[in-house]
């Protein structure tokens, strides 16, 4: 998968401004981070350049370093430029009980099933979400936050003991 | 069973529940009742729409998603590099080469390396024989939706020249672990193009008669035509993938937007419908069995011109294999994978990769910390993004639509559950 040519990655830079927190590299997609009060203003901006639909909302557990990883991987339908590159729009939230950020679902439809799966997998709470429920999970399985790093799975061995 | 006729809905109060034909019906307003269809029924099964209906039309739909979830993304974390392709592929089962490939491009990325060019024409041919027995499986279940027992019969029936394809390609029918890091784990065995070139010519007949006996059919396109129309901009909008996207006007396909692996070099057309209802749903699908068909032809007529029995592992893992492995290729057409495949660390990164599955668009993301095992692996599948479809589509048609709306997005629930 190509990697944003420089000139969009500029743009985009142009057009989030101040917004920015930082900026990574991956292989494959770029990421933006921004604050988690100033998400729905990155995304509205992201939104309104083409970047019309959400691919994944991806989350990782950085358990050592206390916080959890909150991206939406975004691309484009309808504009040809922006077509063939993802783009990371992510935010760090604090590793808590209940972690809370704004959803995104107002902006993006797509992303609104993908949200509830994080709800429920790792406990974050999107404030204005229409729908916020367990999509995958039984209730009681879903209170166990089965995706953060202290849930352990246990598993059986090949061998009868 | 008892033999007494069944009551119906007569005399309901507001709050009471009764089993009506098997479905449990809850009346929850004045003139509103809630059906629960599913987990079981007759078409795909495992998955449940909760429905809310005003005599015989939907207001509100609910799809309860979760029935199969095998939590795939949390087991991978686990296991070996190389021991989560036969987890993810259990997916998508008929479509496994094309489900994990993604993920190996994803690792191939993290590890630096890119397999040899004819590891790329093999993992392309079976990913096309994988996607035409992926649109048949569908058409088939479609088929069983709406009471048409010949569709279903028909594409199982040539659904089977595929699938033995595969199992000749790389000795199993289902799940076949074809694509790993690095290459693929075996060669085409002799013959094996001619018989892709005699099931080409074969089913391109049957595509045939399949529009004569099903979408030209004038009961069929009765109850197609015009329903579940999903219009360009809430397509865009709902985020949905594959072959209904592109039913609804937008011409996304991922082998032609951002192409991987040899589809770059490869001439096929991305089949796009206007209507947005569910006949162009199935027509998307006959039009792109049509062109991986022609993609299957390209394939082997570049194969063919290529020395065999090599160029299929990439020198990382096969440059220090011993003599009795390469013999092994050389004798049986099979890669021995190295001992070291199993433990292989991959150097710290995040990266993603996606490729054009039978039903849509797969996504991987993985990100490793330097372990033997990945730190995060997150897989978004195509029928994830298509069960919104229920949600904001169904509403407003008669409950009679809905199985002609199920069966023309071709959403399969192992395959969205993970």
């Amino acid at each position: 998968m190509a990697s944003p040519a420089e000139g969009v990655v500029d743009r985009i830079r142009e057009r989030l401004g101040d917004l920015v927190e930082g900026f990574e590299e991956a292989k494959g997609f770029v990421t933006f981070y921004v604050r988690p009060e100033r998400l729905r203003d990155a995304a509205s901006a992201l939104k309104e350049m083409g970047f019309d639909h959400v691919k994944s909302v991806t989350v990782v557990d950085r358990a050592k370093e206390g916080v959890f990883h909150l991206g939406y991987h975004v691309s484009s339908y309808s504009n040809e430029e922006l077509a063939g590159i993802v783009v990371e729009l992510a935010t760090r939230l604090p590793r808590e009980e209940e972690p809370v950020a704004p959803s995104l679902s107002g902006i993006w439809t797509s992303a609104e099933f993908q949200e509830r799966e994080v709800y429920e997998f790792f406990g974050i709470v999107f404030e204005g979400h229409p729908d916020l429920r367990p999509i995958l999970l039984a209730p009681d399985m879903a209170e166990k936050r089965p995706l953060r790093k202290e849930f352990v799975v246990k598993e059986e061995g090949i061998y009868l003991e | 069973m008892s033999s007494s006729p069944e009551p119906g809905l007569r005399g309901m109060e507001v709050g009471e529940t009764r089993r009506v034909y098997g479905l449990d019906v809850k009346k929850v307003g004045k003139d509103l009742y809630e059906v629960f269809i599913g987990p079981q029924h007759p078409g795909s099964g495992h998955m449940r729409i909760i429905v809310r209906l005003d005599g015989d039309i939907i207001v509100e739909a609910d799809p309860d998603l979760g029935y199969v979830h095998r939590t795939v993304e949390k087991l991978s974390e686990g296991r070996q590099w190389i021991k989560i392709i036969p987890l993810i592929e259990r997916m998508a089962i008929l479509d496994a080469c094309n489900v994990t490939l993604p993920y190996v491009e994803a690792v191939e990325k993290l590890l630096g390396i890119e397999p040899p060019e004819r590891a790329k024409y093999l993992r392309v041919l079976l990913c096309e024989i994988n996607r035409i027995a992926s649109h048949l499986y569908g058409m088939g279940i479609f088929g069983v939706f709406l009471g048409h027992s010949t569709m279903y019969m028909w594409p199982f029936g040539d659904r089977e020249v595929f699938v033995e394809l595969a199992e000749w390609l790389t000795g199993a029918r289902l799940t076949h672990s074809y694509p790993v890091p690095g290459g693929v784990r075996r060669e085409m065995p002799d013959g094996f193009s001619d018989s892709v070139r005699k099931a080409v010519r074969y089913m391109r007949r049957r595509l045939d008669e399949y529009r004569k006996l099903f979408l030209d059919n004038p009961v069929i396109r009765r109850r197609l035509e015009g329903v579940g129309i999903i219009p360009k901009r809430t397509a865009i909008e709902l985020g949905i993938v594959g072959p209904n996207l592109r039913a609804s006007g937008v011409r996304y396909d991922v082998r032609a937007i951002d192409p991987y692996e040899v589809y770059g070099e490869l001439e096929f057309e991305v089949p796009v419908f206007e209507e947005g209802d569910a006949l162009a749903r199935a027509w998307v699908r006959v039009e792109e069995i049509r062109q991986s068909l022609n993609i299957l032809e390209q394939v082997v007529d570049r194969l063919d011109k290529m020395p065999r029995n090599q160029g299929l592992m990439h020198d990382r893992f096969w440059a220090k294999a011993p003599a009795l492995f390469k013999k092994v290729l050389q004798d049986e057409g099979r890669v021995k994978l190295m001992p070291l495949m199993a433990m292989v660390k991959v150097p710290k990164g995040r990266a993603m990769a996606r490729a054009e599955a039978g039903r849509g668009e797969i996504v991987y993301y993985v990100e490793s910390d330097g372990g033997i095992t990945p730190y995060r692996m997150r897989v978004v599948t195509p029928s994830f993004r298509n069960a919104i479809v229920f949600k904001y589509i169904a509403p407003g048609h008669r409950l009679a639509d809905l199985p002609a709306i199920y069966g023309s997005i071709d959403y399969f629930p192992p395959e969205a559950d993970r």
